[in-house]
Formats: structure tokens, sequence, C-alpha cells
């Protein structure tokens, strides 16, 4: 499983995670996510420009089975969010990591980026999930 | 214990789906009716030349045979109540008894308008004010508005009477807690009056904690939203303290009557210490179900809230007549155009004298009894997230079919191969992979030992044949439709084709 774990990305225990570039970190859900939550059919983002702390709710994302809410991994502006999803929003499920990104944020307290977990950690937290 | 194998191919069950749309089946000029010759004057200036359309409309010409086969045959396609076991949790598909029927159509009650004069329609005032009387004793609560249509609706007309409470004695506080077991219904109703959700994390016996609830409460939050029992069918059997904690800082306790049918004639919600109640007569009360309605969703208030019911009621006077009384200055108002859905309430009244006391509670007896027949048959097959003892419904997850790459969708999907229903699946959301059982008191032994059978043919075909499971239905009209794309392209009304 662990290879379908990208390991340059940071990840929450909500199942964001968080692909840092500078200053800027790149949000999305993970291939775990997508796949139990099963196809997207909606994403709803927040507008450009809205001030966003760590944990705090974001967005929802809706999919045939459920309607779910999508956390921010990480505090700062956001600066863009993926348009492409409101025609496809399939995105997420088919390239979560890639296409299917949610938004991007412009980080406020990067060191933030720390408390979030490694790929390895990702893996380890997933198994238990799934197990329960 | 029988396997049903896939003969019918893809293309043959294609096949059967021939029926096409009724505007498909238009002919021009095709008529269903025979009018006689027009033995007046034409008038063609009656309305004036503005409101006269310029081209007949398009309607469907068709003969009354066409019509007639049309809707049969879609019928045929259909799957409903009376056709086998719909155990569709949270929903109590249960059968509608046809006494109902008859009752409803008694000349007096289905031909009256809501505008006649009160003494013509006494019956019907009658009604109304003997069937909140039995909703009273039920709930044991002092008053019941009947006029919410859905239970959802009730939810709302239930939590805007909180707010003009709270309001009228200063504050009509910000937030409504809501455990995470809740129908999703509580939330979207608790927002729509205006107020703000916290979210209570069930304890690991899927039930509310006491600490946690305890800890949430103050003087900010106007009420708790319970579902009871709960969507795992768990009874909250701290709900006293609950209703303890809430009233010592000012807060209600709602409770979703969705789940009444598990313990009607057995216990009261008026003496749980619940405030404020609906009860969904199209679940509990045997009222047809689905197809979107009509519904009813009548609620129950404690006397701290009674005050506040919708307007107007209807009252006996001491002659023994009856009127509608629109005198309740502190009313939240109407919540519905005259008095509901006045002939729902009519069946659910004839359902209610039909059992009888002991009846009712007879129901409840066997609708936790059937429940747990499936859980106690199912049990080694199908994993039991929460092991609780459960009320009328069982709630099991796809964990022990997951490691072979089966889901609960696959199982749901098959379940249809073998001429059931499938249950409610992913809900409650606690529950990942969730296929939540509600059989209803209607099932015979017979027909739950179908079921479970199936079930279990299931679940051993999911170890030895499980590509026979994730390509189901292979029985049905259709074969897996395309979900995603239906919520994200809906066609929503027919076009002709150009």
């Amino acid at each position: 499983m662990s290879s379908s774990i990208p390991e340059d990305n940071r990840y929450a225990k909500s199942h964001e995670y968080a692909h840092a570039e500078g200053d800027v970190a790149m949000v999305g859900i993970t291939e775990y996510a997508q796949k139990e939550l099963g196809d997207v059919v909606m994403v709803e983002l927040p507008a450009v420009g809205t001030q966003i702390d760590a944990n705090e709710e974001m967005g929802t994302i809706e999919s045939v089975k459920a309607v779910s809410d999508l956390f921010a991994p990480v505090s700062g502006e956001v600066i863009e969010i993926n348009e492409a999803l409101t025609e496809k929003p399939d995105l997420v499920n088919t390239d979560p990591y890639g296409d299917g990104w949610l938004v991007k944020i412009r980080m406020s307290d990067p060191s933030e980026l720390d408390e979030l977990m490694g790929a390895d950690e990702y893996d380890e937290y997933i198994e238990a999930e799934s197990a329960k | 214990m029988t396997t049903i194998e896939p003969e019918i191919t893809e293309r043959e069950a294609a096949q059967k789906l021939t029926e096409p749309l009724i505007f498909e089946r238009s002919k021009a000029g095709r008529r269903g009716y025979q009018l006689p010759a027009l033995d007046v004057p034409e008038q063609s200036d009656v309305l004036p030349q503005s409101l006269m359309r310029g081209e007949i409309a398009e309607e469907v010409e068709v003969s009354e045979v066409d019509v007639i086969r049309h809707f049969t045959r879609l019928s045929k396609l259909n799957f409903s109540i009376d056709q086998g076991l719909y155990p569709l949790g949270s929903c109590t598909m249960k059968h509608n008894p046809r006494i109902n029927e008859e009752i409803a159509r008694t000349w007096g009650f289905a031909q009256s308008h809501p505008f006649q004069a009160e003494h013509q329609v006494q019956g019907n005032l009658e009604l109304l004010w003997t069937l909140e009387q039995t909703l009273k004793e039920i709930f044991g609560m002092p008053r019941v508005t009947l006029q919410p249509v859905a239970g959802a609706h009730g939810e709302l007309t239930g939590i805007l009477m909180v707010h003009k409470a709270l309001a009228k004695s200063g504050n009509a506080r910000k937030y409504i807690l809501i455990p995470d077991s809740a129908h999703g219904t509580n939330p979207a109703s608790a927002a729509f009056a205006g107020y703000q959700i916290k979210e209570l994390k069930s304890n690991n016996r899927g039930t509310v904690d006491l600490a946690v609830l305890e800890a949430a409460v103050d003087e900010d939050v106007a009420a708790l939203m319970i579902t009871v029992p709960n969507t795992l069918g768990l009874f909250e059997s701290d709900i006293r303290k609950m209703a303890d904690i809430l009233h010592a800082k000012g807060a209600y306790l709602y409770c979703d009557g969705a789940n009444l049918n598990s313990y009607v004639g057995v216990a009261r919600p008026g003496d749980m210490g619940i405030d404020v109640i609906h009860s969904n007569l199209h679940k509990t009360f045997s009222t047809p179900h689905g197809g979107g309605g009509p519904g009813a969703g009548p609620v129950g208030v404690s006397d701290k809230l009674a005050p506040f019911v919708p307007t107007p009621t209807v009252e006996k006077r001491e002659d023994g007549t009856f009127y509608l009384d629109f005198n309740h200055p502190d009313s939240i108002g109407r919540m519905r155009a005259f008095h509901g859905n006045f002939n729902v309430l009519v069946r659910a009244l004839t359902y209610m004298r039909s059992m009888g006391p002991t009846g009712l509670r007879r129901i409840a007896q066997l609708a936790v009894l059937n429940a747990n027949y499936i859980r106690a048959r199912l049990r080694k097959h199908y994993h039991l997230p929460y092991d609780g003892p459960s009320l009328h419904e069982v709630v099991f997850s796809d964990k022990l079919q997951a490691p072979k790459d089966v889901h609960t969708l696959d199982i749901a999907k098959r379940l249809m191969d073998y001429g059931f229903h499938p249950p409610t699946i992913y809900f409650p959301l606690i529950v990942s992979g969730a296929l939540m059982i509600e059989p209803t008191e209607s099932e015979p032994k017979e027909e739950l030992d179908a079921f479970c059978d199936a079930m279990i043919a299931i679940a051993r075909e999911c170890e030895e044949r499980p590509e026979l499971v994730r390509s189901a239905p292979h029985t049905t009209p259709v074969r897996r439709l395309d979900e995603a794309r239906a919520a994200r392209q809906p066609v929503l009304r027919w076009r002709r084709s150009v």
C-alpha cells in the first residue's frame, strides 16, 4: 500500500495531504480517502483569498455515498482553487495527488507541516483505520 | 440454501427493459377518449388575445390501452413492499394495511374541502382531535400538532418552537448538539432554523457519552437533537440523565421519533424527559411511504413548549362539537396550509384504532424480535461493529468481505438477484461499509429466513466466487447504474430528439 503514498507529501488524520513548494502548499485528499468515498460528484471549496486555520473546515466533498467535510491541513491564505473540479469532480478519484488537487494555501506557518504525518506514518495510520 | 446463477446474460437482461417513454409511444392523432360534437357556438373571445397561445401544447397522443400497458409494464419493473421484503434500515418499510385505504376513501373524508364551514366538517375535525388525543397518549405529552407533512418538516417545526420559547425568555441561544450517529436531516433542520451545529462523538458502545454531553452543554446550547433508538438500533439508556443535564442549563431535548416503532406502546417519550418529538406516521403508523410522499410528521411537545404549537389547533366545546382555535398568541404560526396531509392522518388513525393499545405494543415487540432474529442468524457471516443489544434494526459491515475486495455496494446489488430490496447502505456514517437492515414487524419467519439464507449464500459467494458478487446484479432489468454520472449530469426532463 505504501507504494501509492507519495513520500514528498505530509498527511493529516482527516486524510488530506499537503504538498509544499516554498511557502505554498497544494492540498488534496489522499488515494485512500478517494477510495473510501467512492465516485465524487461535487466539491465545494473556499473562495480565493479566504484566511483559513489548520484543522478548520474548508469545504465539502460529495460522493455517491455521502457528503464529507474537508479540513485545512495548514493555516494560511487560499491563493488558488482547482476550477477544473467544477466540470470534472471525478479528477479527485482518478488523480488525487495530481490533477485532482483541491486548493493551494500560502502558509502562514510552514512549521505546521511538521505536525502532519509522513508517508510511512500515514501508511500505518490507514492500516489501523481499516482494521477498526 | 440456494445459489442463484447468473444465467441471464447482460444482453438478455437489457432486452427485458424494452418499455419506451410514454412520449415515445405517442402517435399523431391517436386518442384515449371521444367527445361528442360541439353543440354550442364556439367562442373565440373568452380570453384576451395576449393570454391565448399560438400553438397547441405538445401532449402525448396515446390510446387508453397504450396508457394502461405502459404503466403496468413500468410497475412490473419496480420493486415494492407489496412484492417482498424491503429491509431499508431507518425507513420502516412496513405493510400498508388495506383497511387504511378503505377508510381514507370514505366519501365524507375524500370529498371534503378545507374551506367548508365548521358545522359541515365536524367529522373531519373530530378525526383530527381524536388523532391528537391518541398521539398524546402514545407520546405521554400534553400537546401534539398534526401540521408537519414529513419527518424533517416535524424537526423544523420542533426546533422553531424551541427557538421561540428560548427567544421569549430572552436568549434564543446559538447551538444545537447532534450526535454523530444522527439522521442526516437533523443538522439540516437545525441549520434551517438558524442554529449552528455541534457534533457529539459517540462512545465505543455507539451511544451518547454523558461526560461528552455534560462538557458540551452551556448557556449557548438550545437543544440536543437525538434519535432514540439511534441509527445503530441502540437504545440510549441514559436518556433520562441526558434530559436532566440539558434542563439544568435551560436547554431542551429533541427526539427524532423516526424509530418510534421499536417502543410504541412500551415506553413513552414524555416519561423519558423528552421535550419535543416528531413521529413519522408513514413509518410507525403504516401510511404509504416512498415515491416522495405524501407523509406526515406530527410533533408532540411538553408543557413548556405547548403555547408555541402551530395554529390553528382543533378544540372540543363542552357541547361536544369541534372548532378551529386560532387564539394562540405565542404560536410559531402555520407550518402548512390547512391541516397537513389530512388523508394520511385518516389512514394513521385507522391503523391506531385497528391495532389498539395492545396491538401497537405487539408491533414494537415483533419489530425488535424480527431484527434480532436476523442479527442472530447473520452474525457469524457478517461483522457486527457494535454488539450491544439492538432494537428494531441491525447494522452489519463489509469488514469480513472486504479482504476479497467485495464491498457493501456489491453485496447490496447481489441481494437483488435473490429477489430482495437491498438494505440501507453506507449509513450510519460512523460505520465504515454499513449495511443497515430493518425488517419491520410485517415479515413472517419464512420471509426472514429466505432473506437470511440469501445473505448467507452471498457471504459464501464472496469467499468462493467474489467476481459473481462484484458484477451483480445479473437478473434485473438494468445492471449497475452510473450513479456518479446521474448525479453529475442529471437528465431531468424529456426532450424531443432532433
